[in-house]
């Protein structure tokens, strides 16, 4: 990997100008690649009831705007989740493995995964162990991702590199491969809990490692970025580097996720202004 | 798979997103810069400029006579002699600044110009072209008052009137490249843009107004062939810069050798780009794009020559392919644009006749299948494999969108296909080792070598060719020496 | 009057290391300055000069590639010859020029002064021409004197060593392989010094010396389209045009003298700056 020509590449790809039925279709796919997260030591199952409602019906004003694609929450609020959601298409996604860190002996993580999918999640979003990726214990990882996978049963695994860790692009490569091999469903940039998540740069990476994988094996891989993409704009950054790295196979809430909570609304405000002309203002949409 | 990876790719379709026409705000008709002010030619000729894109008339500007030209002179040399080499470093140094300054202030007008009478895609007139001609005159700008520190001695002194013959592929830019330096080294000019892409040196001209350049230190004067060369044989120019091909260099270096002319010159190039199996892949991928269709190829230092490492070849061909059936040809105004269309029609005949050769020649020719507008002068982004280098289409300059690609085995033998031609201007070279990189980069024969990335200027950067890719350097400190009597 | 005849020396060109007589076969014969036959000397011809293009050629990469240091050691070299062969050096500069002896003395001496001048030039001159350049992104970027190649020199007609050392040493030192035309009328200096560099561990073809007629053999390298650049020093101005004109065939380097010629001009004359952008990231 060459970092100067990475982020050329993300940068000039972020100079793409999306207008009128372009920025309208690409808008509501966003809204339905977003994974609607929270993930705070505070959650309560109040919390989680409006974000959920929120989830199935992000503006309640407005029965033309798709459902989000999931809900993002801890192992215990799994259950809470899917009783609210019940009878939508709303995915229930589960962090595990000793979430955020990830430092937790593999049985206190593979139980924390097992806990979470007996509750019925159906999406495990696990971290790698960048402590044994960074010692340069790649089997350890590898083998790490391939017991998790074992347990998740029909649950997707979405597998979190943690990229803000990883620091190096040559890293985020190599470290989409050992999940992508250790037999990831999803690869994932982040957590959202350190200083530094999801950038175009490293999604540019995660893409073409994704789309290498692809031609090698037939297999479909799908991405999640997450962390601090908060405007339309960002969002809409993330699709063309999809669009052009992947294709539009990949444009699809199956194999392209955002993990975000602030975004659905700013999405949903840049869609009212495309659509009547004007812009919105916040109060328009719920807070949740 | 791949196949339908491919078919997929970037089929997420943007609906039209054109900058707006207006924002020009050209005239109908131009006349020639003369000590400070348009005027009309000698003969009352002029010539219509064409938006290559659609073959509109855009304007219609002076034919500048030979008469007209010696006007343009003298005025440049009176106000040598009167006002400029008289002025202090710093007080000719903040007029740069100010027309550095006009130039960014009035960007988005002079990227839709450039466009329109170029055809090159907006995105790289506006982030390209005209950030990089703004940034030249800041460069040099700073120079102007610190000439004794510049390595030529105490108090170098200007040459008198420069003389200056710019191409038609970067004409903001190139103008910048040519006048920057000049002025701050106390030099007044006469410009002669190239004949098909008068217009952004024009609205130059109005900037040089608003900057309150004193009359005669720039002179721009239009025309075809014939005003250029009214200039490089006039008697009383000082110096020639010359940007262009290598056949018309070699008539200026003839024309002048019997006077006392200082001469630079910035020709043509055959640059080979040379990819080593332990290159960065995607990157690699995006460099040699950049390397070939940055500006419809029309780029002396382009790329036009890839050679590949053997062991990666087939793999490097794939991924180009897939990548060159992405790229987006079309409206040049268009911001999702990335190949425009082909300066003029002359140059088009060129590049499909050299493509012709290339296939009657045996080379396995790939064109994007991308749908081309039906006016205007266009050609699709073009991929020639299986080339040896007897082909003409690996030795002659092209200067579009076509590339040409070589396999090598071993560094010696890529260095020996790189530096087989008579051009040296521009090389890349693509590896995750350094050490084998400056090895490489040492033995090309090339005034710039890009190693990991391609087609990168910079103000502070010397710029400039060997062999008969010409002679001096434009950019950086070595910029200076073109202009200074040392 | 002495008793024993003396051992006279055949001039001979420098070609490659070598010391052939001109492939012609012809000679001519040079008078001292005060009209005396003074020797002859071999008269080089096209084919000759053709030849020490190929084998300048063929020299200055492996010049370009020893080190500077090296480089400035084979120079230093020469002066250290030149010196232990000054009184033969004043001799012939002395008759070549018709000067008397104080000042042929005082000629040879900045002559081999001049040689480690040069010498000390050959590990400066990348940091005097050279540069980092601060651009505007994610690279390093710098920029390296290299030199042009293959430098004909037409050597000062007037100054037999003087000029000699200043025509080709410049260019030699900065890396390049010259083919010097000595002074048609005075070239016994410039063969001495080229016998020389046989001694000083220049590689054969880095410096190679023809000798002749310069209205024979100079458009000859003016037109060779694999000479690099061209010094047209020895030449008169209407002449010197007609090869500046000619040397345009290939966009040659073409330094004209002029007054006040520093240095520093000589030595950028015959260099190319090379510049080098490399990504920079982790």
């Amino acid at each position: 990997m060459d970092a100067a020509g990475a982020e050329a590449r993300a940068a000039k790809l972020a100079t793409r100008s999306l207008k009128k039925s372009t920025k309208l279709v690409a808008l509501d796919l966003a809204v339905s690649m977003v994974d609607l997260t929270t993930l705070e030591g505070a959650d309560t199952p109040g919390r989680v009831t409006s974000l959920c409602t929120k989830a199935k019906w992000p503006d309640a004003g407005d029965d033309t705007v798709p459902s989000v694609a999931a809900v993002c929450v801890y192992p215990d609020l799994v259950a809470h989740a899917r009783e609210i959601l019940r009878g939508s298409s709303v995915k229930v996604a589960s962090v595990a493995t000793a979430f955020p860190s990830g430092r937790a002996s593999l049985n206190v993580k593979l139980l924390d995964v097992r806990d979470a999918v007996a509750a019925g999640a159906h999406e495990i979003d696990m971290v790698i162990d960048r402590g044994a990726f960074l010692s340069g214990q790649f089997g350890r990882v590898f083998d790490e991702i391939v017991a998790v996978k074992a347990v998740c049963g029909d649950a997707h695994l979405k597998v979190i590199l943690e990229t803000g860790e990883l620091i190096t692009y040559d890293n985020v490569r190599r470290a989409s491969w050992i999940a992508m091999l250790g037999g990831a469903d999803f690869i994932k940039t982040s957590t959202g809990k350190v200083g530094v998540n999801a950038t175009l740069p490293n999604a540019l990476v995660m893409l073409e490692a994704v789309r290498d994988f692809a031609e090698l094996s037939g297999e479909l891989v799908g991405v999640k970025v997450a962390g601090g993409i908060r405007t339309s704009k960002d969002a809409l950054r993330y699709l063309v580097v999809v669009n052009e790295t992947v294709g539009e196979k990949w444009l699809t809430p199956d194999l392209f996720r955002f993990g975000a909570s602030s975004l659905l609304n700013d999405l949903l405000m840049q869609r009212r202004k495309q659509r009547t002309g004007a812009y919105a203002r916040p109060d328009d949409f719920s807070g949740d | 798979m791949a196949g339908e990876l491919s078919s997929s790719l970037g089929a997420m379709v943007y609906d039209p997103a054109p900058e707006s026409r207006a924002t020009a705000r050209l005239r109908e008709s131009y006349g020639l810069f003369i000590d400070g002010e348009f005027t009309d030619p000698d003969r009352h000729s002029s010539f219509p400029t064409l938006n290559p894109a659609n073959e509109e008339v855009l304007a219609h500007v002076a034919q500048a006579s030979a008469a007209d030209v010696d006007r343009a002179v003298a005025s440049a040399r009176r106000a040598h002699a009167t006002v400029w080499s008289k002025m202090s470093g710093a007080e000719r140094s903040k007029y740069l600044f100010r027309i550095a300054r006009l130039i960014q202030e009035r960007a988005r007008e002079l990227a839709v110009v450039e466009t329109l009478d170029n055809g090159k895609a907006i995105r790289e007139s506006r982030d390209v072209d005209i950030p990089l001609a703004a940034a030249h005159f800041f460069y040099y700008a700073g120079w102007a008052d610190k000439l004794d520190f510049a390595g030529f001695g105490p108090r170098p002194k200007s040459l008198g009137v420069a003389g200056q013959i710019i191409p038609w592929n970067f004409p903001l830019l190139m103008a910048a490249w040519k006048l920057a330096p000049a002025l701050a080294t106390g030099n007044t000019c006469v410009l002669k843009p190239a004949e098909t892409t008068p217009l952004s040196a024009l609205v130059l001209a109005e900037i040089l107004q608003q900057a309150e350049l004193p009359p005669g230190v720039v002179n721009i004067v239009t025309g075809d062939g014939s005003a250029g060369a009214a200039l490089v044989e006039h008697g009383d120019v000082d110096k020639i810069a010359f940007t262009g091909s290598t056949d018309v260099g070699r008539m200026i270096q003839q024309s002048v050798a019997s006077s006392h002319k200082h001469l630079t010159l910035e020709l043509g190039g055959k640059g080979a780009n040379i990819v080593f199996e332990d290159a960065p892949v995607d990157e690699m991928i995006e460099g040699i794009i950049d390397g070939i269709f940055f500006n419809q190829g029309h780029v002396c230092c382009a790329g036009s020559r890839l050679l590949v490492q053997e062991s990666i070849a087939d793999d490097v061909m794939r991924r180009l392919i897939r990548r060159v059936e992405q790229l987006r040809v079309g409206d040049p105004l268009d911001k999702n644009t990335d190949v425009g269309a082909i300066n003029s029609a002359a140059q088009l005949a060129r590049i499909t006749e050299l493509t012709q050769f290339g296939e009657m020649e045996g080379a396995t020719r790939y064109t994007s299948s991308c749908a081309l507008p039906e006016k205007g002068y266009w050609f699709a982004p073009t991929v020639f494999a299986d080339v040896s280098q007897s082909h003409r289409i690996a030795r002659e300059e092209i200067f579009g969108p076509v590339l040409s690609v070589l396999t090598f085995r071993t560094p010696e033998e890529a260095i020996a296909k790189a530096n087989n031609t008579n051009y040296g201007l521009a090389c890349g070279v693509w590896s995750e080792k350094g050490s084998r990189t400056l090895w490489v980069a040492e033995r090309l024969r090339a005034g710039v070598i890009w190693a990991n990335t391609y087609n990168r200027f910079d103000p502070t950067s010397p710029f400039g060719g060997v062999r008969e890719s010409g002679f001096g350097r434009e950019g950086g400190r070595h910029g200076l020496e073109a202009y200074l009597d040392v | 009057m002495s008793d024993r005849l003396d051992v006279r020396k055949t001039y001979k060109l420098l070609v490659g290391g070598a010391f052939p007589r001109s492939e012609s076969g012809r000679s001519y014969e040079v008078a001292s300055a005060a009209g005396e036959f003074f020797a002859n000397v071999a008269q080089g011809s096209r084919k000759d000069v053709r030849d020490a293009v190929v084998a300048a050629r063929a020299a200055q990469s492996k010049w370009w590639s020893q080190s500077a240091y090296n480089r400035g050691q084979v120079i230093y070299r020469l002066a250290e010859m030149a010196e232990s062969r000054r009184d033969e050096l004043l001799e012939h500069v002395r008759r070549s020029e018709g000067l008397a002896p104080k000042a042929a003395a005082a000629s040879v001496t900045r002559a081999i002064d001049r040689i480690v001048w040069y010498a000390g030039w050959t590990d400066k001159i990348a940091q005097i021409a050279g540069s980092s350049n601060p651009v505007a992104g994610p690279f390093f970027n710098f920029s390296v004197p290299v030199p042009s190649g293959v430098v004909a020199v037409i050597c000062d007609q007037l100054s037999s060593l003087e000029g000699f050392v200043e025509g080709v040493l410049a260019p030699i030192c900065v890396g390049n392989a010259v083919v010097a035309l000595a002074s048609e009328s005075r070239p016994t200096p410039a063969i001495l010094l080229g016998e020389m560099t046989a001694t000083a561990d220049f590689p054969g073809g880095v410096l190679n010396v023809v000798t002749g007629y310069i209205g024979e053999l100079a458009p000859v390298l003016a037109a060779h389209e694999d000479v690099d650049g061209i010094d047209l020093t020895g030449v008169d101005e209407g002449f010197g045009d007609e090869l500046a004109a000619s040397a345009a065939g290939s966009i040659k380097r073409v330094l004209r003298p002029r007054e006040g010629d520093t240095t520093l001009r000589r030595l950028r004359a015959f260099l190319e700056t090379s510049t080098v952008w490399h990504t920079v990231g982790q």
